[in-house]
């Protein structure tokens, strides 16, 4: 680990490749995200701003448009937390034990994505619906689960529920358990390890994950669709906004809808960008422990990074 | 930091669910409707909520909610309020009623067996109509390209579909005839689009197809959206009658308390105004009289309608669109 | 040595797996459960009609064929553009790196609707192809190709980030070409996080439906996918029906994400040996 602080000349030498490998990587790169990325969302800005930012600016002030920017939010907000505490549980689980039935479970976590959002709203349906289980005893309550914000929410959180795990299983696993371990024998207690170790360690692939989730949750159109009832103004959200939008042959309100969606990703270039800068800049007057126990291990640890 | 986040959206979910409760007590009434017929409602219910307040002097506020008419359907039997539905086709709301949502004598409980108005399907050409299209047989000669939406998915492609086969019944003699035609149709077709105002964009934006199949009542919103200058409607010698109609759904205006509210709104459509409202959006309305006021507006074909061609909703069901029937017959001989 | 070592010293794995497992029951496994008893209600004759008529097997095809090449494809690019976007710097990197999830923002339907506007006969990059890529099966692996674009990248990104210098140092000094210390250092680092990655994006693909509809053409035999059987079931009020084929859909991918996580662990485990 030390010769990267005895021999830093060496590094740029021989761990990078000739120029022109470079470039022509870069370029390969950025012509596949051109083709498959950068062009189909030109199309939805081009396509929103067809008839000029004012007719953009009143699809998204529009009554129903603001309803739905507001329930798209609610569900992630929602969502996102949920998915966020249970990707850390289960991760911090497989990643860093060893127990039976591991594939099993990881394989059991990817499933949400291999179900079709169609049906990823239908088995929501067929447990809270008017026939399904607690269907009865839902109605005798007088409790609304599907057509409702609750199973919007629901829907949204099966739709991304391994975002969050999936992005930090193969991150944990490649760090391995020493640190931790060391922390645990220096006399770190679990919370103190948890937040002083681990998730330092973790953060980056944790940010992703989050935004992952987060885009995820707001752009979700299939399962949200089933269990929505679809009511203007009350039940619709974004994606679904957008549909109707396009139904009506608006199409430019539609893709305007929909690049309030892309506007995210700039957001999350901020957020990202803020907290490296906190990285790089460490706030002097916080010292990494207040006990001389906490203090070791997180001298130990910062030194590699 | 993860704990105020929680607290403000569960704030978000208590005053959204408290609102549902305050929207009924200012009596509300929800409306499940098919997709294509957003534009009709929106004016219809701008039309009857002044009415009912000069009537009865309450505020009513209707919430639309629209999709596609058999989604519609299974989402009021799987438990959407909706104090009445408003569908493209009778098996819908006949499945509601199965359910036992809807008392099963719906159809006479209002005039024209509860079917306010109706329409057709008619096809769009491009213009200058290239490919002299002219009736169905011009559909299956070789080289004309047609955009119809998915039968198996939308009211829009089985209309279509059973307009084909109710064409070719009459000209030729056996079902299999009938069905060789209706299936040389469909091979003339390059896109199955999931709906009907998808169809619409195919044809009209992507520029596939040199024939359009859908309803008349849907050529003004294509003329008032996309250039009309482009495009000329072609009417068929005959077509299929499509009607649209509407039930109040019994279990839940019981339950809401909203029945006579939901029965003058459902009335409200066979009034005259109603009526003539369905005619400005071309709608063939049922009233003949009313029907008359607007002779321009609809061009004479010769309707059939699903009882008289195909035996009722049910058997053409279960004969055309189940699975193995015969329209996935045509493609599985086509392999 | 990591394993055992670990299960000693470190805390929290009764907590984090409990909890793990009680939340995965409650929002995948339970209603996931309802599927397949809604699916059991019916006969075997009938379960065997609804999911392996001729039809519905071309739907498999076509569904999982287009996933596994639009995740192949993703796999090979997305790598490419993870390492792109870590060790190399260019003008715009970080717009790029940000631009990259996108696919996920943009509701589904919308990724349809612009893709199929772009790849039609008469689109910006249809017109100067010489082959037809809209309402074609082609169509299908485009649009998986775009909603899976940000797994591998946003996957292998963190790891490779992570990854220290001083082995492909090392590496280096001991003679190994550039090429060999990618293909013998760095690529085995890197292969778990491209594996899931690669996992996700064709999971993710197979059950795809709001962007494929549009652009597919959705012709029965030629450019179905399985989820538009499934909904054409449901508009038959085929509820039985429509749960068969989506448990045919499950388990296929569940035990094709088996064998691709089992292949993951049981990789690594021989490289913690070696």
């Amino acid at each position: 680990m030390s010769t990267v602080i005895l021999s830093p000349p060496l590094v740029s030498e021989t761990t990078t490749e000739p120029r022109w490998v470079q470039r022509t990587l870069i370029a390969v790169a950025l012509a596949f995200l051109t083709l498959f990325l950068f062009v189909p969302l030109l199309a939805v800005f081009a396509e929103a701003l067809k008839k000029g930012l004012g007719v953009y600016w009143a699809a998204l002030v529009e009554p129903d448009a603001r309803a739905a920017i507001q329930l798209t939010f609610l569900a992630a907000a929602v969502a996102v937390p949920f998915n966020l505490v249970f990707g850390v549980a289960a991760a911090w689980a497989i990643a860093k034990f060893e127990f039976r039935g591991k594939s099993v479970l990881t394989t059991l976590i990817d499933l949400p994505f291999a179900v079709s959002p169609v049906i990823a709203g239908l088995v929501y349906v067929l447990v809270f619906g008017a026939h399904g289980w607690f269907g009865p005893w839902l109605a005798e309550h007088d409790l609304k689960v599907i057509f409702a914000v609750p199973g919007i929410v629901l829907a949204t959180v099966f739709v991304t529920f391994p975002f969050i795990a999936r992005e930090l299983i193969p991150l944990m696993q490649a760090q391995g358990t020493e640190e931790e371990e060391a922390a645990i024998v220096l006399g770190a207690s679990g919370w103190q390890m948890f937040w002083r170790v681990t998730l330092p360690n973790i953060k980056w692939g944790l940010l992703y994950g989050v935004i992952l989730c987060t885009a995820r949750a707001m752009g979700e159109f299939g399962a949200v669709s089933v269990v929505s009832g679809h009511i203007r103004g009350l039940t619709n959200t974004l994606p679904l906004h957008v549909e109707i939008l396009y139904n009506e042959y608006n199409f430019a309100a539609a893709f305007a809808c929909a690049s309030v969606l892309t506007l995210l990703a700039l957001v999350m270039l901020a957020v990202k960008t803020f907290i490296e800068w906190q990285t790089r800049h460490p706030h002097p007057a916080a010292p990494p422990a207040a006990t001389a126990a906490g203090d070791t291990p997180g001298r130990a640890v910062g030194d590699p990074a | 930091m993860s704990l105020p986040l929680h607290a403000r959206s569960l704030g978000l979910l208590a005053v959204l669910a408290a609102s549902a409760p305050a929207l009924a007590a200012d009596a509300s009434l929800l409306n499940a409707s098919y997709d294509v017929a957003r534009e009709f409602y929106k004016d219809f219910n701008a039309q009857f909520e002044p009415a009912w307040k000069a009537r009865t002097g309450a505020t009513v506020t209707i919430n639309q909610s629209h999709g596609g008419s058999s989604k519609q359907a299974r989402a009021v039997i799987d438990g959407l309020a909706a104090d009445v539905v408003t569908m493209n086709q009778q098996t819908d709301i006949d499945a509601i009623a199965a359910a036992g949502l809807i008392a099963p004598d719906w159809r006479t409980r209002l005039p024209y067996g509860a079917a306010p108005y109706a329409s057709t399907i008619v096809f769009l050409v491009r213009k200058g109509n290239p490919k002299g299209i002219h009736d169905w047989d011009d559909l299956v000669r070789d080289g004309v390209q047609l955009v119809i939406p998915n039968p198996k998915t939308s009211g829009n492609g089985r209309y279509s579909y059973l307009g084909a086969w109710a064409y070719a019944q009459e000209k030729y003699a056996s079902a299999e005839q009938a069905q060789a035609f209706v299936g040389k149709l469909f091979h003339n077709v390059p896109v199955l689009d999931a709906g009907g105002r998808a169809a619409t964009t195919t044809f009209a934006q992507r520029g596939i197809g040199d024939v359009l199949l859908t309803f008349e009542s849907e050529v003004l919103q294509i003329a008032k959206e996309f250039n009309t200058t482009d495009f000329e409607t072609v009417v068929p010698s005959l077509s299929v009658d499509a009607d649209a109609p509407v039930a109040v759904v019994d279990r839940v205006v019981d339950k809401r308390g909203s029945r006579a509210l939901a029965e003058a709104y459902l009335q409200a459509l066979f009034t005259p105004d109603g009526q003539r409202l369905a005619a400005r959006h071309y709608l063939r309305p049922r009233d003949p009289a009313i029907l008359a006021e607007f002779r321009d507006r609809f061009a004479p074909i010769r309707l059939v309608t699903v009882d008289q061609a195909f035996g009722g909703w049910a058997r053409a069901q279960a004969e055309h669109f189940a699975d193995g029937g015969r329209f996935d017959q045509i493609y599985a001989g086509a392999k | 040595m990591a394993g055992t070592g670990a299960r000693y010293v470190l805390p929290g794995f009764r907590l984090a797996l409990g909890y793990a497992l009680l939340y995965l029951g409650l929002i995948v496994l339970i209603p996931l459960a309802a599927t397949f008893l809604k699916a059991f209600t019916l006969s075997w004759d009938a379960f065997w009609a609804a999911v392996a008529s001729p039809r519905v097997l071309a739907t498999y095809r076509l569904t999982f064929g287009a996933a596994l090449l639009g995740a192949v494809i993703n796999a090979v690019f997305g790598l490419l553009v993870a390492w792109v976007l870590v060790r190399y710097a260019f003008p715009g990197k970080r717009l790029v790196d940000a631009l990259v999830d996108l696919p996920f923002a943009l509701p589904t339907a919308v990724a349809g609707i612009a893709l199929t506007a772009l790849y039609a006969g008469n689109g910006w990059i249809g017109q100067y192809l010489p082959f037809k890529v809209a309402f074609t099966p082609l169509g299908v692996v485009v649009a998986l190709t775009f909603i899976g674009l940000p797994f591998v990248v946003r996957t292998v990104q963190p790891v490779l980030e992570d990854l220290e210098h001083d082995v492909e140092e090392a590496a280096a000094v001991l003679g190994a070409s550039r090429w060999q210390t990618f293909r013998r250092v760095i690529f085995p680092a890197l292969a778990p996080a491209l594996l899931t990655g690669f996992t996700m994006a064709f999971a993710r693909a197979v059950g795809e439906y709001g962007s494929v509809i549009f652009i597919a053409g959705n012709v029965p035999m030629v450019s179905e996918i399985t989820p538009l059987i499934i909904i054409s079931k449901l508009e038959q009020y085929d509820y039985a029906g429509a749960t068969a084929v989506a448990v045919v859909m499950l388990v296929l991918s569940f035990a094709l994400l088996l064998l691709i996580n089992l292949l993951q662990w049981w990789s690594g485990r021989r490289r913690i040996a070696a």
